[in-house]
């Protein structure tokens, strides 16, 4: 039988085979059904856009793509010569590739994992292929390299003819996570035993349990996308897509059409439909973070979508209704942005539901402590250094410092350390020379004094302002001392040259 | 399009789908008229994200087009003022082409999926 008798037949009335099974079909089309599964008589009414059909194993023939669609893991379908026939939504959201995009590709070429690189798993005998399973990683559409289970499944027919292929990529972030951080002080990647850290761990797993919007505040550096990402692996929705989008990376046109996507024609450049990142994480999470930089007009369409759910993209008035939960986080103070008339106040109710305040480091009382032993380890043992541990001295001084960037500038200042130390203690002149230039420090605050939750902005507005000037200062000096070599300057402050590059720009420096 | 020296990632007749698994490249200059000059395969000793990008700066290449790159790397590159042109799929002599005529962009899939179809029914 040919592939064009095979479709003409599933377009008709087709028993399935004797076993029950499936029929596939060439032209997949989306699957924009809010009601559940439709059967093939409603199929037959919308020009079997919803093809092809899961047949004999249900009493009414149901959409396979839509079946698929409800699985929480990647699903790839691939004929004989390993060209994607099919992927589900759960691989849209891993891979950021569209169905429509990639019907007909080379796999290698939409899912990029690095086993293929090694030797397709299928490669060795393609007449008699068998089951695997292996771990590896794929580069995703956003440039982010995400590690995963690949399982490869030849599909056979009755005579055992070789009719194509299932892969099964399983998103493997979590469990890495969770190997590379195996600690008694931790949770969802967060390090800590102070009082706060503490109260933050009995709340964040009810929150987790619950579908509602979350708002995270809190100074930079103080761990907000771990907060949302662990909020989403320890809710129900954690076998689903977690999709971050950044509301101050991009234009506002752009933007719009990042979030809720477009359809074919929609402007110049529309050349396909793109499903929205909010589409994308259908049945799991959408992390909304700098949600302070949302233009004004976004804000409105966002606020429509936290009311009905529906996303419409743009250039079209269908509607997809996305199961999706929302946590939104910013470091700015968004009621002063109310009151400014900047932020918008009806979106600031729907975000609100539950707040969450992260501290700042100097507000952690016997934290910095717990995450110094914590980064030495594992700097230590990602560049092959015997470092025992600090020098009094040392420990000193980066308990004293006031850590405007919070865990991620100690994060940096140990990184740096390790790199720098040859002996088995790190010294006062293995940190960065900021740390050891007199300043006056702030006391860190005591740590049963209640978080402030309602103004998380007022102390971080100002701490900020300082930063900036000391930073900017510190990026002069270095590149003083550099004689202008960037890469060398952005040695000497145990950055990576991207980020000495970002704030060079951020500053104007050029 | 940019003219000077451009760099293409392959593997085989196609662009090599992972930057950081490239052992194969094509070098080709074009001048201020986009006329080519001249053009280089290196295979590279081994894949390495870090050495390509060495080599990228060392050869002073103006241009580069992949399939997948890590956003680390694609930052980097960019930092150094060299344009990339990533998540480009198909032969790369089909892309060096759509280069020469200016109209290669990022995300450009260049398959031919009729070509495709045909020469997997033809295997069979």
């Amino acid at each position: 039988m040919t592939r064009g008798q095979e479709a003409a037949q599933t377009s008709t009335s087709v028993p399935g085979p004797a076993a029950g099974g499936l029929q596939g079909v060439v032209g997949f089309r989306m699957i924009h059904s809010i009601r559940g599964l439709p059967t093939a008589e409603e199929d037959s009414e919308n020009n079997g856009r919803w093809g092809p059909w899961v047949q004999g194993l249900f009493p009414s023939t149901l959409s396979l793509a839509t079946l698929l669609d409800s699985i929480p893991v990647g699903l790839a379908i691939l004929d004989q010569d390993r060209r994607l026939l099919h992927v589900n939504q759960s691989l849209e959201s891993l891979t950021g590739f569209h169905r429509d995009e990639v019907r007909g590709l080379p796999c290698h070429d939409v899912l990029r994992p690095d086993i293929c690189q090694r030797g397709c798993p299928f490669a060795d005998d393609p007449q008699n292929p068998a089951s695997s399973s292996m771990e590896g990683d794929i580069i995703n559409r956003d440039r982010l390299r995400i590690p995963v289970r690949f399982m490869s499944v030849p599909l056979l027919q009755g005579n055992g003819g070789l009719v194509g292929y299932l892969e099964v990529l399983e998103d493997i972030r979590q469990l890495k996570a969770s190997e590379m951080s195996d600690h008694a002080y931790s949770f969802g990647g967060f390090i800590g035993r102070s009082s706060k850290m503490e109260q933050l761990w009995r709340i964040m797993p009810i929150v987790a349990q619950t579908d509602s919007s979350v708002l995270i505040t809190g100074e930079t550096g103080t761990g907000k996308d771990l907060a949302a990402e662990a909020i989403h692996q320890a809710s129900s929705r954690a076998r689903g897509p977690f999709v971050k989008i950044n509301c101050g990376a991009l234009p506002e046109t752009l933007l719009e059409s990042e979030l809720f996507g477009h359809s074919r024609g929609a402007f110049t450049g529309a050349v396909s439909d793109k499903p929205g990142r909010i589409r994308m994480g259908h049945k799991g999470t959408v992390y909304l973070t700098e949600i302070g930089d949302l233009p004004l007009s976004l804000q409105v369409k966002l606020l429509t979508f936290l009311d009905d759910r529906i996303v419409y993209p743009l250039g079209t008035t269908k509607g997809f209704h996305a199961d999706v939960r929302v946590i939104a986080a910013t470091h700015r103070n968004l009621e002063e942005m109310v009151r400014t008339g900047r932020f918008r106040d009806d979106l600031l109710f729907r975000l609100h539901v539950v707040r969450l305040h992260l501290p700042p480091l100097r507000e952690r009382n016997g934290d910095i402590l717990l995450l110094m032993g914590h980064f030495l380890g594992l700097f230590a043992g990602r560049f092959s250094k015997k470092i025992k541990g600090f020098s009094e001295e040392a420990r000193q001084i980066l308990t004293r410092y006031h850590y405007p960037g919070n865990v991620r500038e100690l994060r940096n200042a140990i990184e740096y350390a390790v790199n720098i130390c040859q002996d088995d203690r790190i010294r006062p002149d293995h940190l960065p020379a900021y740390l050891t230039v007199p300043k006056p420090a702030v006391s860190p605050t005591q740590d049963d004094e209640p978080v402030v939750a309602s103004k998380p902005g007022a102390r971080c507005v100002s701490s900020e302002a300082n930063w900036a000037d000391i930073e900017r200062q510190m990026i002069i000096d270095a590149l003083v001392q550099a004689k202008g070599k960037k890469q060398k300057a952005a040695a000497v402050l145990g950055w990576g040259r991207s980020t000495l590059w970002r704030k060079i720009n951020q500053y104007g420096l050029v | 399009m940019v003219p000077g020296k451009i760099l293409i990632t392959v593997r085989e007749d196609n662009i090599s789908p992972r930057f950081d698994l490239t052992t194969e490249v094509v070098m080709e200059s074009r001048d201020e008229k986009g006329r080519p000059g001249d053009r280089r395969t290196l295979v590279l000793p081994h894949a390495s994200s870090e050495e390509l990008c060495h080599l990228i700066l060392a050869q002073e290449v103006q241009t580069v087009v992949c399939g997948a790159i890590e956003e680390e790397y694609y930052q980097y590159l960019t930092w150094k003022r060299i344009v990339v042109i990533d998540a480009v799929m198909g032969p790369w002599e089909k892309v060096m082409e759509r280069y020469a005529e200016g109209r290669l962009r990022p995300g450009d899939i260049l398959h031919n999926r009729t070509e495709l179809a045909n020469h997997a029914q033809s295997d069979q």
